[in-house]
């Protein structure tokens, strides 16, 4: 691991004010993914600004929908009362990753920051242009099997690795960051990128920027009784997902009132189906409803030389999703 | 010669780049003393940061690299080598320690950001010669083979139970909107654990462990 200089910060503007001074600087939060990086010289910051001390861990009521702190674990906000009792996909997603310890470290901030797993990005001595710009793509045609069928670039097939961002997709989680000129607030459609000609961006925040909490709108509570969080992955626990799948539905008298649909594992970004979600809003509840949104979600999909699976597997998975939603979002 | 441990030794030359090969360059260079030698060697290093922590109980006030892990710093500065270094990249659970009473990898853990921790390693668990019911039990139950991931399985079942009183769900939890207690079922206790993996596939005896002792009382306080 390259040597770095280490700031301890006791408050948010403090904290920016370190980063902003260095391009190469970094916040640390939990670390469980930037360490790891680092140890593999992936990350080399010069410059890491703890901001572990930071009062940004309380999860309360806001608008009539809740604001999880970016500071927050991983496993206090999925175990977090109202989190579960309102936004149970949230809960459902967060605990379908990583291990118990893992999720005690990571933070919910640092989950929408971690980076792809693809193997080329984590191995210095293969060609990556999200790793190193202009280098090449290992993935493109070498190893794909984790990668993309959605929204990929000739420059990069990567998959964002997070179970917690596909939920926070399909509910329209909104990113509150506080920054050098001030506070925004980021749609969480906007918050992560596609690979395009810029693989080595992964989200829009800009350097310095640091997200303090993520809103859950009280209009996706209305899903409370009927979403979702299916993942698919080569052993039933503690593995990134091949494809997974946040549903939720609100519905009324045997009819589908409105739906979401995201997906996980099989984009650059939390993928949000919206073609999916047309076919569902307003029809009927059953399964021809599902099979014609999964046929939607993926019209568009294209696999590489070992992922093609994914399609169909995506297809499956969706009606799966979807009925175990409408059924009480229960699995047993 | 220099009375210098192996361990200290190879500590100050994988600071560089191929350190073992210089390493054994310094060996047989007959022409001067080791610390002459390793005065060669370029120093990498990071402003030193304070770091109080109570570990088991002690305290220590330290002044660290901030690059030191909390794994790397309980074995190689702590000389608490219970705690195991499997795959180092939060894998595989071997490193599993307790902080503020809550498992964690310590290899993922940067020990600068942990400054006024209490942490519970393994050797911690034992009142004086009395076992922790959880060490019973994975002698009992036969719950290791090799033995390298026993202590972070036992560290980490000892908060997973401590979780279980506390009423969290997990990923085969059925129902997460439904408060209350939650049964620890077989499927519960492998899901819970599966952030910690055993190459013997000593898992059977692993979760009849766990399962007995919580059975017996929920007596994982520790």
């Amino acid at each position: 691991m390259k040597p770095f200089a280490f700031t301890r910060a006791s408050n948010s503007q403090t904290a920016i004010q370190a980063v902003i001074k260095d391009q190469a600087a970094k916040f640390i939060a939990g670390g469980t993914n930037l360490v790891d990086l680092m140890k593999e010289d992936v990350e080399q910051p010069n410059h890491l600004v703890d901001i572990n001390r930071l009062a940004l861990t309380r999860i309360e009521e806001h608008n009539g929908g809740l604001r999880l702190g970016a500071l927050a674990r991983n496993s206090d906000t999925a175990n977090h009362r109202l989190v579960r009792e309102r936004f149970p996909l949230v809960s459902q997603a967060i605990l379908s990753g990583a291990s118990a310890q893992l999720r005690n470290a990571a933070t919910n901030g640092g989950n929408l920051m971690q980076r792809t797993r693809c193997y080329y990005f984590y191995d210095v001595a293969m060609p990556c242009n999200k790793r190193q710009p202009g280098s090449g793509c290992g993935a493109l045609e070498g190893f794909n099997r984790m990668h993309a069928i959605l929204g990929a670039s000739t420059q990069c097939i990567a998959v964002h690795p997070s179970d917690m961002c596909v939920a926070l997709m399909a509910l329209d989680a909104v990113i509150q960051v506080e920054g050098p000129e001030g506070s925004r607030s980021i749609p969480f459609a906007e918050f992560h990128r596609l690979p395009g000609d810029t693989p080595q961006l992964d989200t829009n925040l800009k350097h310095g920027e640091l997200i303090t909490a993520i809103d859950l709108p009280a209009a996706a509570s209305a899903f409370s009784a009927h979403s979702y969080y299916l993942k698919i992955r080569d052993r039933a626990s503690y593995a990134f997902a091949l494809v997974s799948i946040a549903a939720a539905l609100e519905v009324q008298n045997g009819t589908i009132k409105q739906a979401r649909l995201a997906l996980g594992g099989v984009a650059h970004k939390p993928w949000r189906a919206p073609e999916a979600e047309a076919v569902l809003n307003g029809a009927p509840l059953n399964q021809e409803t599902f099979r014609r949104a999964a046929t939607a979600a993926l019209k568009k999909a294209q696999g590489y030389k070992y992922n093609s699976f994914k399609v169909e597997l995506g297809r499956r998975g969706i009606v799966r999703a979807l009925t175990i939603a409408a059924g009480e979002g229960r699995t047993a | 010669m220099e009375d210098l441990r192996r361990r200290d030794f190879l500590k100050q030359t994988a600071l560089v780049g191929g350190g073992v090969i210089l390493g054994q360059q310094l060996l047989t260079d007959g022409s001067g003393t080791l610390k002459q030698a390793l005065a060669l060697v370029p120093e990498i290093t990071a402003e030193k940061i304070a770091v109080r922590l109570r570990v088991n109980g002690a305290n220590y006030g330290l002044r660290l690299d901030p690059r030191v892990s909390l794994l790397n710093l309980l074995r190689e500065q702590l000389d608490l080598t219970g705690t195991k270094k499997g795959c180092d990249h939060g894998q595989c659970g071997a490193c599993t320690v307790l902080v503020d009473g809550r498992r964690i990898n310590s290899c993922l853990a940067l020990a600068v950001t942990y400054d006024g921790a209490e942490i519970t390693t393994i050797e911690g668990l034992a009142k004086g010669d009395q076992l922790h019911p959880l060490q019973s039990a994975f002698i009992e139950h036969e719950g290791f083979q090799c033995g390298y991931c026993t202590s972070g399985q036992i560290c980490s079942a000892v908060a997973m139970l401590q979780e279980v009183e506390q009423g969290t769900v997990s990923h085969v939890t059925a129902d997460v909107r439904r408060q209350g207690p939650v049964e620890l079922t077989d499927d519960e206790i492998r899901e819970r654990m599966s952030g910690n993996v055993c190459r013997c596939g000593a898992y059977p005896g692993i979760v009849s462990a766990i399962r007995e002792v919580s059975a017996a009382g929920r007596s994982s306080s520790i």
